[in-house]
């Protein structure tokens, strides 16, 4: 290291281990210094390559600073700041922690410079994260965190394999865009381990199932991290393949279809992310940086990402209120709740009327320029498509949430109306940045256009053709929603997904969660052997001394730790999954080892 | 709290409110006809000069991009958005009937012994 460089992950990771030792009546200041600092360090931040070190035959880079880490590092900072604040009076520490280290996980994929930090980082994520599931404390939660876990696990496995794969093709861990002309099947599984994280159908049923069941500010943190974090991975390593591109089209559609069946209104939000990253995914299958189109889909991605993530915290926010004061999220469990709660009420539709692409409203702004890029593209089907999803976001995040809890027949049992009040300061005040940040995105454009990574693009949003034809198609979606209200009332059902696999209960479900394991195992077996990796084993230090420095080392010693924490939770599942696990947990605390070693 | 009131002065006159959406719904019609007419005026005009300045051929054949873009079911329906007023109104009302016929249609598949729009206790937690 040529000068001394802190990386804003480190003081997330630092902050997290020393709150619990923090008195009861300082913990409210670190919990407000600790991100406040860390944005600071991101936003000081020069642009350059920093923090490299040298380990075995190696660079691990954790801090490359560009353009394009540097506009999801802001609004990713940014969003720590609000959803600390949202959950400010939540006395447990070790919730604030992991919602730290998922924070500090997300950070350092974004400013990695190689595929290992950032291998490292994706799985710290995937284990801080799945804490703010269990934190919840119900059976279901424990389950849905479990679920959650796994199939991140063989996300990880992929995008490991595909990692392996690429290095022993071309020799370089360097975290570049992968030649997406000639791809080779490191390239898929790489893709592959990154589209489960962007929830793209059909590696996609992870997401309603965990952010319906995490605590009520957990979900904020995870509508904001995981799937943004994927986005920047994707745009960073495969800007414009092909094949995204019908990928992001038809998860816009789809989540719309799920959110207009859904009752639970965070598992409603949960699919509209779902619909929401379906464009960012377009748009980065568009993004191929020498075309004109292509620049304006790249910038294009960015801005709706940083939109997106204040708009659905927002969202989050507004649904997690509600829950968090009532005990409740379905809709058939409430509603005309304005006159309880007008505050929460308003702080709602500002992101409903955000994610809507209402004028002057952050969607406005940023979704237009990816749906742009697809008609300039001259693959007018995308733009036509992708306007087609846009009149269900408003239908459904627009209307029928806010409709269908605060309007709409009043299903609210006595003790959840007589409950029902708007929130103590810090979640109202968290709400209120939120808010005034959709409305300042979306009125005042230099703020976002500023900071996206090609400042050679030219986009103006505002002008009359763009106005009126938003507003048309809005209002007459509602319109529409209106005369279909009773169509539309929400019923006291879930709708099946595609974790049916491995949700069926009985015996059928340890079989289905067995087989598919086992399966994988062999399959990566098969890895081993058909992809030629075991004289790659033979031959090159880098696995040889991953496998006996790292892996055999820490792995032993942290796995009967975590083992015996896996313990604990053995009432769900059994089996299998729980070497697995350990093994997750194991590359999770090879990471933590790693970055303490090193600084 | 003034806003509470608001919304009960609102849904105590729900005809007035309803009335008066209509007639916002009506206007912002009236105002993309009269959009797409005065560029057209211009769009025509601009054309007319562009002849007269610029008699160029080529400046008016057809790229071969362009001439696949010409073609198929997306490029007319792209001609129509670009042509004929309150296209989007249609577009935005048609989209929202369709998804909510399509996602209907679709909660009802069946799904070995139930549907997709399950009961709640469906996986018995």
């Amino acid at each position: 290291m040529s000068e001394f460089w802190i990386h804003p992950t480190l003081i997330f990771l630092i902050g997290g281990l020393l709150l619990p030792l923090i008195p009861q009546a300082a913990r409210k200041a670190w919990l407000l210094l600790i991100p406040i600092l860390a944005f600071a360090r991101i936003v000081t931040m020069s642009s350059g390559t920093f923090g490299e070190v040298h380990f075995a035959n190696w660079t691990l880079t954790f801090g490359r600073v560009d353009r394009l880490s540097q506009v999801f590092g802001y609004i990713l900072g940014l969003m720590a700041i609000i959803g600390t604040l949202y959950g400010l009076h939540v006395k447990r520490a070790a919730e604030h922690t992991a919602s730290w280290f998922y924070v500090a996980g997300s950070l350092g994929a974004i400013y990695a410079g190689d595929f290992i930090t950032l291998f490292l980082f994706w799985e710290l994520m995937a284990i801080a994260s799945t804490f703010l599931i269990w934190f919840r404390n119900s059976e279901r939660s424990l389950a849905a965190g479990y679920r959650y876990l796994l199939v991140h696990m063989a996300g990880g496995v992929a995008l490991l394999a595909g990692i392996m794969l690429t290095y022993k093709a071309t020799h370089s861990l360097a975290f570049n865009a992968l030649d997406i002309l000639n791809p080779t099947a490191g390239t898929w599984l790489i893709t592959i381990g990154f589209i489960l994280n962007a929830a793209v159908p059909p590696l996609h049923a992870w997401l309603p199932d965990a952010y319906g069941e995490a605590t009520f500010n957990g979900s904020v943190f995870m509508c904001a991290f995981t799937t943004k974090t994927a986005v920047y991975a994707l745009l960073r390593g495969v800007p414009g393949f092909d094949i995204l591109i019908p990928l992001g089209v038809i998860m816009a559609l789809y989540g719309v279809v799920y959110a207009v069946l859904e009752n639970d209104s965070r598992r409603l939000l949960a699919y509209h992310i779902i619909s929401q990253v379906g464009y960012m995914v377009a748009g980065v299958g568009l993004a191929n940086t020498h075309t004109e189109f292509g620049r304006l889909a790249f910038n294009g991605v960015c801005a709706h990402a940083f939109a997106h993530i204040l708009y659905k915290g927002l969202l989050f926010m507004g649904c997690g209120t509600v829950l968090h004061q009532t005990g409740e999220s379905k809709f058939t469990e409430l509603g005309g709740l304005y006159k309880k709660m007008p505050t929460t009420f308003v702080l709602t539709l500002i992101g409903g009327l955000s994610i809507s692409a209402f004028p002057l409203f952050s969607g406005f702004v940023s979704k237009s320029m990816i749906v742009s890029a697809g008609f300039e593209s001259g693959k007018l089907w995308v733009g036509f498509l992708l306007m087609l999803a846009s009149a269900g976001t408003f239908l459904h995040t627009g209307l029928k949430v806010p409709y269908f809890i605060f309007f709409g027949k009043n299903n609210c049992k006595p003790q959840t109306w007589e409950k029902a009040k708007d929130p103590v300061w810090n979640m109202t005040a968290a709400m209120c940045i939120a808010a005034f940040l959709c409305i300042f995105i979306g009125s005042y454009t230099p703020y976002l256009y500023t900071k996206l990574p090609l400042q050679d693009v030219v986009y103006h949003p505002y002008n009359v053709g763009h106005v009126m034809e938003t507003l048309q198609i809005l209002l007459f979606t509602a319109l529409g929603f209106f005369l279909m209200l009773k169509k539309l009332t929400p019923e006291a059902k879930i709708s099946l997904d595609l974790d049916i696999i491995w949700r069926k209960g009985g015996p059928a479900f340890l079989w289905l969660a067995k087989k598919p394991i086992q399966a994988i195992d062999t399959f990566v077996g098969e890895i081993y052997n058909v992809g030629g990796l075991i004289p790659l084993m033979r031959t090159s230090r880098f696995v040889g001394v991953f496998d006996s420095a790292v892996i055999d080392g820490v792995v032993d010693g942290f796995a009967s730790g975590f083992r015996n924490f896996g313990a604990r939770l053995r009432g769900v599942q059994r089996g299998a999954i729980q070497q697995n696990l350990t093994a997750v947990f194991g590359f999770g605390a090879l990471l933590l080892l790693a970055y303490l070693f090193i600084f | 709290m003034p806003l509470v009131r608001f919304i009960d002065f609102l849904r105590d006159r729900l005809g007035l409110a309803i009335k008066a959406s209509i007639g916002l719904l009506a206007l912002l019609v009236v105002a993309d006809i009269a959009r797409v007419l005065l560029s057209h005026g211009h769009e025509a005009a601009a054309a007319a000069q562009d002849l007269a300045s610029a008699p160029s051929p080529i400046a008016h054949d057809p790229s071969p991009a362009a001439a696949h873009a010409a073609a198929g079911f997306w490029a007319h329906l792209y001609h129509i958005a670009e042509t004929v007023p309150v296209f989007w109104s249609v577009f935005g009302f048609i989209a929202c009937v369709l998804i909510v016929y399509v996602s209907k249609w679709y909660g009802h598949l069946k799904v070995g012994h139930t549907h997709i729009m399950a009961p709640e206790d469906f996986y018995n937690e």
